[in-house]
């Protein structure tokens, strides 16, 4: 089952490949992991998608909490939550598919920030899953490049995750 | 007091009444080896090979009650040092290992003797850092110690480059540490001792399986007095020995691979298990499917919360350090009105018994050649069952756990998790340093000793007495039987040709050898080891049995009651 693991944990240096380090060592896997500081300079905030049964997504919190730098960490996927992924996409905008991608662009609530003559930088947030739509929507044989952020996310309400 | 960063790092090994450490110096830790020969507090032991003061810190550890330290210079002095670390991972040993880097400019430039020091050993420590202030030095050294011994312990690397150890700070040892992401459980959950309580009082089956945790956390006198006041039957893993007394009734053996009848069955067949500080390795319930077959109640005592559930469900997890839930268990077992059902545990050790009558350590005497476990036996009764055993890893490892009954904890010294060839005579001069008046004997193969053969330099320099006992068979014995029982006889690269005349080598390094080829001079030899030579180190060199084999066995991937047995061959 696909799952969304936020962690806090120290903002030192090694401490992203100690929690990466873990995932290879010991086999899990990560689809996505995202990390950045947070409002508190000292904590980094970092979310990771995993795909594993109830057992081993179970192991990996706990082998996450082991870990020395790691403050806490939250099963988001347990409750209600939210998340988003930020993607860019650079695509091929001449002729009729300007007008094309402009439309697409406004379908998915995405936003054109970069324009040349022949190329559009549409930026779009959302679920994986919508990214995904977008992606399968559009002409594909238009993509220039795609970047996406990975999965952040929040808990819903009163579920906060803070020291 | 303004201080050098290498004069702190001698002043927080005296503030933690660091007495050895074990090392070897180089570049990058010049200034720090200049602090140690001003001062007399903290004793170096220099070794010839930075794994070996890594081996020898650990088991100055696992024999007394301290946190072991050591300290090598950078690049190859690190990656030398890494299989110590590993191994002392694997079995969860407080270590502190202090190691040289280059100086902080030259950090990834591809200096002389540079590696990624703290890189190459993340994940084979609990913890580790690089100190790039000085004025983090005493601090980070303080938490290393605080790391190590805390929790589940395990090894701690501080790393230091050498520009560090030249900086000048207000040299200050911390009183304490207070970590937000570090507070490791103590106290064991009230309720879930409770449900423990209650289902140790109804079983029908009952059995306790205790581990290493036991002996870390010095829990032996507690975990003997909670088994007894049950009278269940106990085993111990191969890193539990000593945890419970051998030679005690209630002690059916060790369990596992190597384990014996009666421990597996028991182990396989209970309706209630109380687990103590062990972790359900492969090596101890062999395939988890197969021990999942028989439906029973397990509770799991253990300091370390991925420890529990991890390979094997658990029914009542209990987090806590040992001898804190076994104090709980005892005084909620004490205020119970319920006493455990006699009747049934009457019924349940006439079985166990039953298997014990198989005697499965028993074996074969072949022609006139000398048996491993005969030796095994012999050092048991000489040493009066009071010597610190160390081991390498194979088939001497295997007999002397099972022949040599450990009645006290950490009197046992093996590597355990990792299984490191070698580890034997290092840890045997850990274990001198640790108890300078004790009896101690490495027993060890002819394969193993020589991956670390070096020390015997070391020994010398030091006058440690160790007794080696070599049970010599000319094979990687544990390869050697694995191929005969799984691969066809092939014999693939398991034969140790060419080897060294033991006698005449320890005779270069200064010691005493003696050759012992008849079965009839087992005894006498080690008499005159332990008695004659008894200030001496003895090398003895068994030339045993090259057919014999380690019995019983769980093959890789069986379950714990598919042994199989010397007798059915």
């Amino acid at each position: 089952m696909r799952r969304i693991i936020s962690i806090l944990l120290e903002n030192e240096a090694g401490a992203l490949s100690r929690v990466s380090g873990l995932f290879s060592a010991r086999a899990y896997n990560i689809e996505s992991l995202t990390v950045a500081p947070t409002e508190d300079p000292s904590m980094s905030r970092m979310t990771i998608v995993s795909v594993g049964s109830d057992d081993v997504i179970e192991q990996i919190t706990k082998q996450l909490n082991k870990l020395i730098e790691v403050v806490k960490v939250v099963d988001l996927s347990e409750a209600a939550h939210i998340e988003r992924e930020l993607m860019l996409v650079k695509v091929r905008a001449t002729g009729k598919d300007r007008e094309e991608m402009k439309r697409m662009s406004e379908i998915f609530r995405g936003r054109i920030i970069d324009v040349t003559e022949s190329t559009f930088v549409i930026e779009l947030t959302g679920n994986s899953a919508k990214l995904d739509a977008f992606i399968e929507a559009i002409d594909r044989t238009l993509i220039l490049e795609t970047v996406r952020t990975g999965v952040c996310g929040i808990g819903r309400g009163d579920r906060v995750l803070k020291v | 007091m303004v201080l050098t960063g290498a004069e702190i790092v001698i002043r927080c090994l005296q503030e933690e009444k660091v007495e050895h450490v074990f090392g070897y110096p180089g570049g990058s830790v010049l200034f720090i080896y200049d602090e140690l020969f001003k001062q007399d507090k903290v004793k170096h032991i220099l070794v010839r090979h930075e794994q070996a003061a890594v081996h020898a810190a650990d088991a100055y550890s696992r024999s007394s009650q301290n946190v072991g330290v050591c300290m090598v210079t950078s690049g190859p002095g690190v990656t030398n040092a890494v299989t110590g670390i590993a191994t002392a991972y694997m079995d969860s040993i407080p270590l502190v290992v202090i190691t040289g880097q280059v100086p902080t400019a030259y950090i990834g430039q591809d200096a002389f003797q540079e590696c990624d020091t703290v890189g190459i050993t993340r994940p084979c420590v609990k913890h580790n850092f690089l100190v790039k202030d000085v004025k983090d030095l005493a601090p980070t050294i303080k938490k290393a110690f605080y790391l190590a011994r805390t929790g589940r312990p395990g090894p701690v690397l501080v790393d230091i480059p050498k520009d560090i150890t030249t900086h000048k700070c207000e040299f200050h040892y911390p009183k304490t540490v207070s970590m937000r992401s570090y507070n490791p459980v103590v106290k064991g959950h009230t309720g879930q001792i409770k449900k423990a309580v209650h289902l140790l009082l109804e079983a029908k089956r009952p059995m306790i399986y205790a581990g290493g945790g036991v002996i870390l956390s010095d829990a032996a006198e507690k975990l003997t007095k909670l088994t007894r006041a049950l009278g269940f039957p106990i085993t111990n893993t191969l890193m539990g020995l000593g945890g419970y007394p051998a030679t005690d009734r209630q002690f059916v053996g060790m369990l596992g691979m190597h384990g014996t009848y009666e421990a597996n069955m028991a182990m396989q067949h209970c309706d209630v298990l109380l687990a103590i500080g062990a972790r359900f390795d492969d090596r101890v319930i062999g395939n988890p499917a197969h021990f999942g077959e028989v439906s029973r109640k397990i509770i799991h005592v253990d300091i370390d919360p991925s420890s529990i559930s991890k390979r094997v469900k658990v029914d009542v997890p209990i987090v806590g350090s040992v001898p804190d839930v076994l104090d709980e268990l005892m005084n909620q077992l004490e205020a119970a009105s319920a006493k455990p059902d006699a009747k049934a545990l009457a019924a349940w050790w006439k079985q166990v018994e039953e298997w014990r009558d198989r005697n499965c350590l028993k074996y074969r005497q072949n022609g006139d050649l000398i048996m491993p476990q005969y030796v095994v036996e012999k050092l048991y009764e000489v040493t009066g069952g009071d010597a610190f055993v160390t081991s390498d890893v194979g088939q001497h490892q295997m007999w002397a756990a099972q022949y040599y009954k450990f009645d006290k904890p950490r009197r046992w010294i093996n590597s355990g998790g990792l299984g490191t060839m070698g580890f034997g005579l290092p840890a045997a001069m850990g274990v001198r340093f640790a108890n300078p008046s004790a009896t101690v004997a490495c027993v060890t193969g002819e394969a193993s000793i020589q991956m670390c053969i070096q020390e015997l330099s070391t020994c010398k320099q030091f006058r440690l007495p160790i007794k080696i006992v070599n049970l010599n068979n000319r094979y990687l014995g544990m390869v050697r039987q694995w191929q005969e029982m799984f691969h066809g006889n092939r014999y693939s690269e398991s034969y140790v040709d060419a080897l060294p005349d033991f006698v005449k080598l320890a005779e270069a390094y200064g010691h005493v050898g003696i050759r012992i080829e008849k079965p009839a001079d087992v005894e006498p030899a080690l008499r005159e080891a332990f008695v004659k030579h008894k200030n001496e180190l003895v090398f003895l060199d068994f030339l045993t049995d090259q057919t014999a084999n380690v019995f019983p066995m769980v093959a890789a991937g069986k379950g714990l009651s598919e042994m199989i047995l010397a007798e059915d061959l």
